[in-house]
């Protein structure tokens, strides 16, 4: 099996190379969507701290830290819900479109 | 300002410390517990059955390492989710919400935002592109002896590392739950994870993971709703009354702050995160699936299972604060929690549920350490068989029944070595080992296999090179910092001041790899910058992955 002369002519299939531009923008979006929002997490912690502590009514307990942290770990699990969609769904078909086609 | 930076970046980092540390402080072996004994036994018997049908299925390489790649997104996602809720995670979170609330939550949150990026950027890729190990992917286009040869023993440093951490901590949490002696403990462990992983490969192995992660995450349902029905269902309730309880008052409700050191505690959260994407246990889990589309399912269903598993343990934690803390059965005279503050999840198993619960929870704390030590071996045994014997002693010709009989004297040699490091470091500091274990995973293996897959100019001597330099300066800081030189080796001051080499090792492995890739001239580093375009299309496509087309 010739791998190569397939694997060359995909590359310049410019099916493939919308592909990849599309998936790689959308991963790389939802990476910094991630990254960025746990930064700022990090960087409220250390500079305003007190802001997490702010009660959310006069008789409750309960801070503003409570939802902005589970809601980050819910943000991650969404996220990778979203792009394991998309991927599974819309890339994966263009993606086979791809092959078919080069394979022909 | 910088320094306040630096200091909440540690909090977020220093979680491992004190989930290290739940396994490895001193502990008082407990009154015998039957019931705990008896659930235990329940589970082993179970789970050996399952490895008795698993080497019934295991009839080639591919079924021994990888499941064949029959694993579904779903099961292979509860596996990961299993190798990541270890005991000292349950434990250990469990306990730092109980003594410092809101903390608890900072530190999970550190844990768990790895994952989708792991997804995003590396999950697919490495399906395409592995076979068996993640030094398929790593060698894919570079020279196969020398990359095989440091992936691999990046591999078994890692693994070795780990397992000796997760030995002790058995031994001395099976003192602390079920009242055995730590040499029968570390016995039972090396026995039983050797019967799992030499008869029934990965598929036992996920199996075992698989059904560890239900009960843990039954179990830790349990007490999270018991809690919850305690406070009416409101979670309102819940921080009102812990507020009114604990000694810190409102203080448990926001961020507060702990960490001596920034430097070793950003070190070791670069380890974390980048360490997690180099352990070679988790990456062998992409191979068990059949192709990319599985592969993502995997990761979705790891971060919510770990996700929803760190809320219940938050949970579980204010629910101790309220239930345990102001119950003076589980203190002692002093006024301490009997067994330390790592014991709360399980006095807390006991005040919602009773003797059964709490014997159930901790034959489930036991069940965890197993399913991880067996996935360690069978990385272990992989990396020496596949990589090293049959790639190349044997430059990929091995005969498939050559390879087999390699990785089952590995596994038995990984057993018995595990049983005898696990006795020789009984009385050992070995808080540095996890921390270590990460270190080595996130500046050797993870820097070639991410630029592996990313640089287009990595070549074979960037690749040996840095790498090299990674693990080496890693190990090196190490044994010049603190944790060795002082409390182990019981030297007067530290030469290296700092706690974890990951942030100084990642630089020297990243820099290492670029100076010696780009000025490598040589005629065969040009072709393997040539291979790098067919790479990045069966990377991207699928095309030619292991398993994926062949039917």
């Amino acid at each position: 099996m010739n791998d190569d002369g397939i694997y060359r002519r995909i590359e310049q299939n410019p099916r493939f190379r919308e592909l990849v531009a599309r998936r790689e923008r959308f991963a790389w979006l939802l990476s910094s969507i991630m990254l960025g929002l746990y930064f700022a997490y990090i960087l409220i912690i250390a500079f305003v701290p007190q802001v997490l502590g702010i009660k959310l009514s006069a008789e409750s307990a309960t801070t503003l830290g409570m939802p902005v942290g589970v809601g980050l770990i819910l943000l991650a699990f969404v996220l990778t819900g979203v792009y394991t969609y998309r991927a599974n769904g819309e890339f994966d078909r263009l993606n086979q479109e791809l092959l078919d086609e080069v394979q022909k | 300002m910088m320094k306040r930076f630096l200091t909440a970046a540690a909090l977020l980092a220093a979680s491992p410390l004190l989930m290290a540390d739940a396994l490895t402080g001193e502990v008082q072996k407990q009154a015998t517990n039957w019931t705990a004994i008896g659930m235990f036994v329940l589970f082993i018997v179970f789970t050996m059955g399952i490895t008795k049908w698993a080497a019934k299925r295991n009839t080639s390489t591919s079924d021994y390492y990888t499941a064949g790649g029959s694993i579904t997104g779903f099961q292979n996602g509860m596996a990961i989710a299993g190798d990541f809720m270890s005991a000292a995670s349950f434990l250990g979170i469990s306990a730092l919400v109980f003594t410092s609330g809101y903390d608890g939550l900072i530190y999970s949150i550190g844990f768990l935002v790895g994952w989708p990026v792991i997804l995003f950027l590396m999950a697919e890729r490495l399906r395409n592109l592995g076979k068996f190990t993640f030094s398929d992917v790593a060698s894919y286009r570079l020279g196969q002896t020398p990359i095989r040869i440091l992936s691999a023993f990046g591999s078994l440093i890692v693994v070795a590392f780990y397992l000796i951490a997760q030995m002790v901590g058995a031994g001395k949490l099976i003192q602390l739950l079920f009242g055995l002696d730590y040499y029968v403990a570390v016995v039972l462990v090396g026995v039983l994870m050797v019967m799992y992983v030499l008869f029934g490969g990965m598929l036992a192995t996920t199996w075992v993971q698989i059904i560890k992660a239900i009960l843990l995450l039954s179990g830790a349902s349990f007490m999270a709703l018991m809690v919850m029905k305690h406070v009416g269902f409101d979670f309102g309730t819940l921080f009102t009354e812990a507020v009114k309880i604990h000694t810190k008052g409102a203080a448990i409700m926001s961020p507060g702050g702990l960490v001596s050191d920034p430097i070793s505690a950003i070190s070791l959260g670069l380890a974390l995160m980048f360490g997690t994407a180099g352990l070679p246990h988790i990456l062998m889990r992409f191979f068990t699936v059949g192709d990319a589309k599985e592969a993502r399912k995997s990761v979705f269903y790891a971060t919510g299972f770990i996700g929803y598993f760190y809320i219940l343990t938050f949970i579980i934690g204010f629910g101790a604060i309220l239930l345990v803390g102001t119950d003076p059965a589980f203190k002692d005279a002093s006024g301490a929690i009997i067994g330390g503050t790592n014991m709360v999840a399980i006095h807390l198993a006991n005040a919602v549920g009773g003797n059964l619960f709490l014997g159930f929870i901790s034959a489930v704390a036991f069940a965890t350490i197993l399913a991880v030590v067996a996935g360690l071996t069978l990385a272990g045994a992989s990396a020496v068989s596949h990589d090293l014997y049959a790639c190349v002693i044997k430059k990929g010709k091995a005969k498939e029944e050559d390879e087999m009989r390699v990785t089952k004297i590995t596994t038995l040699s990984l057993g018995v070595v595990a049983i005898l490091l696990g006795i020789i470091f009984e009385k050992q500091n070995i808080a540095f080992m996890v921390g270590l274990a990460f270190s080595v995973a996130a500046s050797c293996n993870f820097p070639v296999l991410f630029l592996s897959m990313y640089w287009k100019d990595l070549t074979t001597r960037g690749a040996l090179i840095g790498g090299a330099l990674g693990l080496g300066t890693a190990m090196l800081l190490t044994i010049l910092s603190p944790t060795v030189w002082v409390d182990v080796l019981h030297n007067e001051a530290a030469i290296f001041p700092y706690k974890y080499p990951a942030l100084f090792s990642m630089i020297a492995a990243f820099v290492g790899v670029w100076f010696f890739s780009i000025t490598d001239k040589s005629k065969s580093a040009a072709e393997e910058r040539e291979r790098f375009l067919p790479q990045f299309v069966r990377s991207q496509t699928g095309l030619g992955a292991s398993g994926a087309v062949a039917h």
